[in-house]
This record gives C-alpha cells, sequence and structure tokens, in this order.
C-alpha cells in the first residue's frame, strides 16, 4: 500500500518534522538558560527574593522544555544513519569529530549539572548552585556551537578533498570548523534564541500585569525582556543582513530564491510581496520596490543580482518555500523592533508597566521568535537544496536502503507521538504559568533533605 | 595533517572506547530502565515516588552515554553506522520512540495533578520496557550477522527480527530489571528496600536462564565463535569469565537474604561485564559481525585523531563530574517532590 509513496521524499519529509520540532526547544533553553544564570546572579548579589521566586518558577519550565529537547534530540542522532547512511559513510570523517565534540563537551555537562540545577537546592551549597546554573547556560552554548558548525560545514563545506573511494577527507579541521558561514550563522541563531526567550517572558510577565497577578515578578519578567528587545533586536536585522551576504557569496541561488528573482539584472527590485510559479518562471503579482534589492545586496543602486534563470532547474530549490518563510522570519524580526522601540518610548514616559494596549501587544508576540526561528530555518534548508552537503553531495543519493514501507510507518507513529508528547508537555507548561511564582519556603526545612512537617507547607 | 596513526593504534583504541562507552551506556541506563520495568509492581504509590525519585537527577546523564555510543559509532566508524542503522531501523525507531515516553515522564509526572499520574506511570513504565525489549533484539540481531554488499546493508526491514533476537530483548528486559531492583535495595529503605529484594531475588533466577541459554547457544551461531570457545586450550582460559558470572549470581542470591545493601548492585554490574566481556571476545574483530572489521569501517586516520584528543582530555573530565553528581545525591532517596 506504500508503493505509491517516495522513499526519498517521506525520509525527507520525516527528518524536515523531527528537527523542526526539535529545534523549538534548544531555541527556547539556549535563551532561558543565559536568562536563568542572570536571574540567580541578581538574586546573589541583592538577596531580593523575588529574584528567586522568578527563578523557581522558570526552572520547571526549563526543565520540562529541556526534556523534551534531550529525547527528540536523541531521535536525530540516529537518524543520520537509519535515514541518510549514504551521507554518514560519505561524510563521517568530516561530521562526525564534530558531533563527537558536542557529546563530549556539551551533553554530559548540560545532562549531569541539570540534575543539580532542579534537584541539589537544598543539597549544595548557593554558589555551586549557581555555578551549575552557569555549567549548564555554557553547555547550551558550547552545543550550539558543534551543531551549528556541522550545519554550517553542509551548506559552505570547506578544508576538506573528495579521496578516491568517493569519501571525503578533511584537510583542515580549522577550515572545518570555522567554515565561510559558520560564523554567521552562529551568531544570527543565538541571537535568535535570546530573542525567543525574552519574548516569551515578555508575554508572560504581560499577561500576568495584564490580570494584576504576581506584579513585582511580572515586572521583572517583562523589564528584562524588553533590555532584550531594545538593544538586540536591532542588532538583530545587522546580523541577518550580514548572514543574506554571506550566503550570497556562497549560495546564490538561495538568495535569489528568497528574493523571488527570476531575471539577472542590473537595479533589481525587493520583491515585497508575490506568488512564486516555479513553472512559468516569473513571480506573479509582485509588488515591488525598485533597485532595492541591488542596493541591500550589492550596496549599489545599479548592482547585478543573479536571477535563478542563471541555474538549471536541478539546481534551484523549491522557490515558494524559501521566499515565504523568509518573509514570516523578517517581518517578526520588524515585529520584535517595533516592540522594543514601543518599550523605550513608554519606559520613557514611565509607563511601561500600566500600558494595558503594550500587554495586549506583548501578549500576541509571544510565540513571534519560535515562528521566526522556523521559518528561518526553513529558508536555510530548503535553499540548499538539491544539495545535502553544498555542491559535493546531493540529497537524493544520500539516502539509506529503506523502503518506503517502514519510513511511512515510522514518520506516522512520529507525528502521533510527537503530537501527544510534546501537546501534554505545552499543557503542562501552561499550568506552571497559571500557577506563577510562589514564595520561597521557609529554608530551615528541607536543607538536609528532612520532610516539611505538614503544618509548615500546610499540603503534606 | 595532524595525526596519530603512527604513534598509536587508533582503529583498535577506538573499537575499546566505543566498547566502553556501549557497556556505560548498558550498565547506567539499564538500572534506570530497569526501574521503569519494575515501577507497576512496586506495592504502594509512596514506592513508586521513591523509585522515581533515585534516578530522577541520572536518567538524562546516563542516557547521553547512548549518544556517545551512536556518535561515536558514527565519528569513528562511520561505515559500521551507516551499514548498521538502517538494518536496525524498525528496533531503532521503536527504542527512540520508547525513549521518548519514558524521559518526558520523569518530569510530566510531578507537574500533573496527584491522581492523574496513571498516564505517565503507564508512560514510564511501557517507555522503559519498549527500550529494554528492542535494545536486547538489537543484540540478538546483531550477534546473527547482518548481510552487507559493497557498503551497504542489503537485507530486508524485519531480518531483525526472529526468535532468538525475541529472546535475547526478553533477556536483556529481565537483565536490566535486576540491575534496577539491586539499585532500589542500594537507594531505599524500609518497605521500598524489602519490596525490592524480593523482585530481585525474583529476577535474578531468569537471569541466570537466560545467561544459560545464551551462553550455550552462542556458539551454534558462527563456527568462529564455536572453534574460540569450544577447544582446548581456549576453554580454560575463558571458563573463568562464565565461571565469574556464577560467582557474581551466587553472591546477589547470599546478599538479597542478609543485610547488605550495596553489593547486590555491584554483582549485577558484574555480571553485565562478563556477559559483556563473552560477547565481545566472540564478536573481536567485527565491527559489522561477520562482514566488517573494525579495521575497515575505521574512519580516517585524522578524524580518529582528532577525537582522541578530546576524549583523552574530556572523559576523565566527564567521569569526575558525573561521580561528583551521585556523590550529591547519595543515601536514601525520598518520596518528595523533587523540586
Amino acid at each position: 500500500m506504500f508503493e505509491a509513496f517516495d522513499a526519498l521524499l517521506l525520509a525527507r519529509i520525516q527528518f524536515a518534522f523531527t528537527v523542526s520540532f526539535h529545534i523549538v526547544f534548544p531555541a527556547f533553553t539556549i535563551g532561558l538558560a543565559s536568562w536563568l544564570a542572570v536571574l540567580e546572579w541578581r538574586w546573589l548579589r541583592t538577596g531580593n527574593p523575588v529574584y528567586a521566586e522568578v527563578y523557581r518558577m522558570w526552572v520547571k519550565i526549563f526543565a520540562v522544555t529541556f526534556g523534551m529537547g534531550v529525547v527528540s534530540g536523541v531521535v536525530l542522532s540516529f537518524q543520520f544513519g537509519t535515514n541518510w547512511s549514504v551521507f554518514a559513510d560519505r561524510g563521517g570523517n568530516v561530521l562526525g569529530p564534530l558531533l563527537g565534540y558536542e557529546v563530549l563537551t556539551a551533553f554530559f555537562l548540560e545532562a549531569s549539572f541539570l540534575g543539580i540545577m532542579l534537584f541539589g537546592w537544598n543539597r549544595v551549597s548557593r554558589g555551586m548552585h549557581f555555578a551549575a546554573t552557569v555549567i549548564v547556560a555554557l553547555g547550551t552554548l558550547v552545543s550550539a556551537f558543534w551543531i551549528l558548525s556541522a550545519n554550517s560545514w553542509m551548506q559552505t563545506p570547506a578544508g576538506f578533498r573528495v579521496g578516491e573511494d568517493g569519501l571525503l577527507h578533511p584537510t583542515s579541521w580549522l577550515a572545518v570548523i570555522f567554515n565561510p558561514s559558520f560564523p554567521y550563522r552562529f551568531v544570527h541563531m543565538v541571537t535568535a534564541a535570546y530573542l525567543t526567550t525574552a519574548f516569551t517572558v515578555a508575554g508572560i510577565g504581560a499577561g500576568y500585569l495584564y490580570r494584576g497577578r504576581h506584579e513585582k515578578h511580572a515586572r521583572v519578567m517583562l523589564g528584562m525582556a524588553m533590555i532584550m528587545a531594545v538593544f538586540v533586536a536591532p542588532l538583530q536585522l545587522v546580523f541577518g543582513d550580514l548572514h543574506g551576504l554571506n550566503t550570497l557569496e556562497h549560495q546564490p541561488v538561495k538568495v535569489s530564491a528568497m528574493e523571488g528573482l527570476w531575471e539577472t539584472q542590473r537595479g533589481a527590485p525587493l520583491v515585497l510581496f508575490g506568488w512564486p510559479d516555479e513553472t512559468r518562471e516569473q513571480t506573479l503579482y509582485s509588488l515591488e520596490i525598485p533597485k532595492l534589492s541591488s542596493l541591500i545586496l550589492t550596496h549599489d543602486w545599479n548592482g547585478e543580482v543573479k536571477g535563478l534563470k542563471a541555474w538549471p532547474r536541478t539546481e534551484r530549490p523549491p522557490v515558494a518555500w524559501v521566499f515565504w518563510p523568509f518573509r514570516i522570519m523578517v517581518g517578526l524580526g520588524l515585529l520584535m523592533i517595533a516592540t522594543g522601540a514601543a518599550a523605550a518610548i513608554l519606559y520613557f514616559r514611565g509607563r511601561l508597566f500600566d500600558s494595558r494596549a503594550f500587554q495586549l501587544w506583548c501578549m500576541a508576540l509571544t510565540p513571534t521568535g519560535f515562528l521566526a526561528v522556523l521559518a528561518g530555518w526553513f529558508v536555510t534548508e530548503v535553499g540548499r537544496q538539491p544539495w545535502i552537503v553544498y555542491g559535493v553531495l546531493r540529497t537524493a543519493e544520500s539516502t539509506s536502503p529503506v523502503t518506503a514501507a517502514p519510513i511511512a510507518v515510522s514518520l506516522v507513529a512520529f507525528l502521533v507521538v510527537y503530537t501527544f508528547v510534546f501537546g501534554a508537555g505545552s499543557y503542562y507548561i501552561l499550568r506552571l504559568i497559571g500557577k506563577g511564582p510562589q514564595a520561597l519556603e521557609e529554608p530551615t526545612y528541607g536543607d538536609h533533605g528532612l520532610p516539611q512537617p505538614p503544618l509548615v507547607t500546610g499540603a503534606a | 595533517m595532524f595525526s596519530l596513526e603512527h604513534l598509536v593504534d587508533l582503529p583498535l583504541i577506538w573499537y575499546g572506547l566505543i566498547l566502553t562507552a556501549v557497556l556505560l551506556y548498558i550498565v547506567l541506563d539499564g538500572f534506570d530502565l530497569g526501574v521503569g520495568v519494575l515501577f507497576p509492581f512496586a506495592p504502594s504509590e509512596t514506592c513508586r515516588n521513591r523509585m522515581m525519585n533515585s534516578i530522577a537527577p541520572f536518567w538524562d546523564g546516563n542516557e547521553t552515554w547512548l549518544i556517545l555510543g551512536g556518535g561515536g559509532l558514527f565519528a569513528a566508524f562511520p561505515l559500521a553506522y551507516a551499514i548498521l542503522m538502517p538494518a536496525l531501523y524498525v528496533p531503532v525507531i521503536v527504542m527512540l520512540l520508547g525513549l521518548i515516553f519514558r524521559g518526558v515522564a520523569f518530569e510530566f509526572r510531578f507537574k500533573a495533578p496527584e491522581g492523574k499520574r496513571g498516564l505517565w506511570d503507564t508512560a514510564f513504565h511501557f517507555g522503559s520496557l519498549v527500550a529494554a525489549f528492542m535494545q536486547g533484539t538489537i543484540i540478538g540481531a546483531v550477534v546473527q550477522g547482518v548481510p552487507v554488499e559493497g557498503r551497504s546493508f542489503v537485507g530486508g526491514a524485519f531480518d531483525w527480527l526472529n526468535g532468538y533476537s525475541v529472546m535475547t530483548g526478553v533477556a536483556l528486559v529481565f537483565g536490566y530489571g535486576l540491575l534496577g531492583a539491586t539499585w532500589l535495595v542500594m537507594k531505599t529503605e524500609e518497605q521500598t528496600q524489602a519490596w525490592a529484594r524480593r523482585a530481585a531475588a525474583y529476577v535474578l533466577g531468569w537471569v541466570a536462564v537466560f545467561l544459560a541459554i545464551v551462553s550455550v547457544s552462542m556458539p551454534f551461531i558462527n563456527p568462529d565463535i564455536r572453534a574460540l570457545w569450544w577447544t582446548i586450550p581456549n576453554l580454560f582460559y575463558l571458563a573463568p569469565i562464565p565461571a565469574a558470572s556464577l560467582v557474581f549470581i551466587l553472591l546477589i542470591w547470599n546478599d538479597l537474604n542478609s543485610e547488605r545493601e550495596v553489593r547486590p548492585f555491584l554483582c549485577s554490574i558484574g555480571i553485565f561485564l562478563t556477559a559483556y566481556l563473552g560477547l565481545g571476545i566472540s564478536l573481536y574483530p567485527y565491527a559489522v559481525p561477520y562482514e566488517v572489521s573494525f579495521r575497515q569501517a575505521a574512519a580516517a586516520a585524522p578524524s580518529q585523531s582528532l577525537l582522541l584528543v578530546g576524549t583523552v582530555i574530556l572523559l576523565p573530565i566527564i567521569l569526575a563530574y558525573t561521580a561528583y553528581c551521585y556523590f550529591v545525591f547519595r543515601g536514601k532517596a525520598s518520596h518528595e517532590s523533587g523540586y
């Protein structure tokens, strides 16, 4: 019954689904871990319990998210082999060590100290607990370093040669790790993760303020998040632009698809919206700003920009899957910048925490970071097709010798299980948000793991 | 290009390292999967809370050894990874799905309102059970060999499934059950500990039966294994391995009926060590049994060299802070929600 399906397409959908689901979690935990470290540092410095209470609320959300990130990440580390074994065989010499270093330098660190961060509150000193939080935060960044290095190498491979056996062999590790697109992708993604966390935290803080609950805690959440929106959201525009110019240099056809430009021309317009039609090879109903694309991409009103037709059809990515997500990502980024600007104005008028319209606005923007991150990854991953290792190994040549039927069944299983499990996770996170920050218990009890007398907790 | 190939035998070192990582995974995640296997049989809700708390700070670190085993195989022996993963497509995916349910249950269970934890208790138990069983079938399938042509797997999607692999699957469920039960003897007290002693004694009998079946059957799978074990003088050199297993089994049996709390767990690890050693000796020097040796599957020397430098520096550090975490959470587990 599965003969009608194409094993390659199914494998691609399965990888796209599992990796898209996974990236949502690290995109949140990278920023959250760093923020928790800042909160705990503020608490240790000021002794203000509000910081500790905010920490204790968000560390629970962190734990649920991190757990989901771990289990969905383990799946990915096996899928390189189960679904892309030819890629694993041919690229293993180069990519294997990078992933190995990710496990050795980041995963163990995060997993071990997360235990102390979550359960060690009464078992280690405050300094040690803070150290554990910082180590987990560093671990998330180190993990991002290696996995983005590996991904960037697949986008802009460098420092290798193709051996007589058809396998790829490293020739310079520095060139492999610090390949041309890596610095840009790393900065762009880590910044995106920080903004994702900031806008989630802002939305929840704003929600508390709107309902008049947990006001002291909500001010910490919204205030700290808006510092990020004011200073970091505009920076991300710069990082994104630099990343785009890097892509233009190394993967120009991806940029042409992002822009929806078919003809190579001088003074190319910026297509704001339109309908890219691959059979007619043109973008229909397009709304354009003359010459702006040339200006952005070449910093010259009359610079030449290559169109998609400069490449044969077999070398082009599916255009609409790059064109639309790019607009979603940029649009959401601009909304974030506007939010930061509004926050700055409200702050100087002394109304940052009182404006109900702004609170509603922030609540509406809660998921923007996640959507922008997913859209951005669609741009870069679909935009490099039909290659798995750019210019070296095609996606179509990389699949495992597994037939369509088992892949179809596993894809359905992933769809069902992920929807159920991560749906439940989201539900528990919403419950934690509904519960909000709780006052710290009297530290006298429990310091030595002693059970708390019912009179003190009132709950047992 | 930086390479250590003229200084050391890289493929051999990596063969040892990957086998060690897999062993550490089996022992470490084995006890927490085992706790999951035993979970619904515990006599009370308080017991189950204690069982969960005894492993909650560790499971994530334990599972990281699986990623190191998988990721390390990819890095050090990409050809073996590229052949074995497609061959084991179905059991690997099912194992991963089991691990998902097991992993999220830790967080979700304590977030769910009391009385509505049943769903995650079920997820925890069956997730652990399925993951343990699939790992056992994977071992059973691999020891029977994998058909290879050129550089890829050429068998069918269900080649891994037969009576023998099902038997090894069940065997590993009991094996993990023993690790889990003896872990609980060490980490709990009172009612939970008393129950864990009974559970360990029950599981121990089955472990002995399955160990005997596997030991006797292994030599019939492949003539080389038969030649290795059943010739003089090899028989005498190798006899200490099953003998040690037997001693460990007897020690556990003795200790379960005494006051000892720690030695049963250590002896359970001993059983796994000896079984693993026996398996390793039988399958040497294959990375993909009976087709690809570890030397043929090895990654290029510069790749193995780079990762070896990192491993030599980082592995002792990882082991040190892992030990520190076990030290922080030493002593008996409580039944209170952890944080």
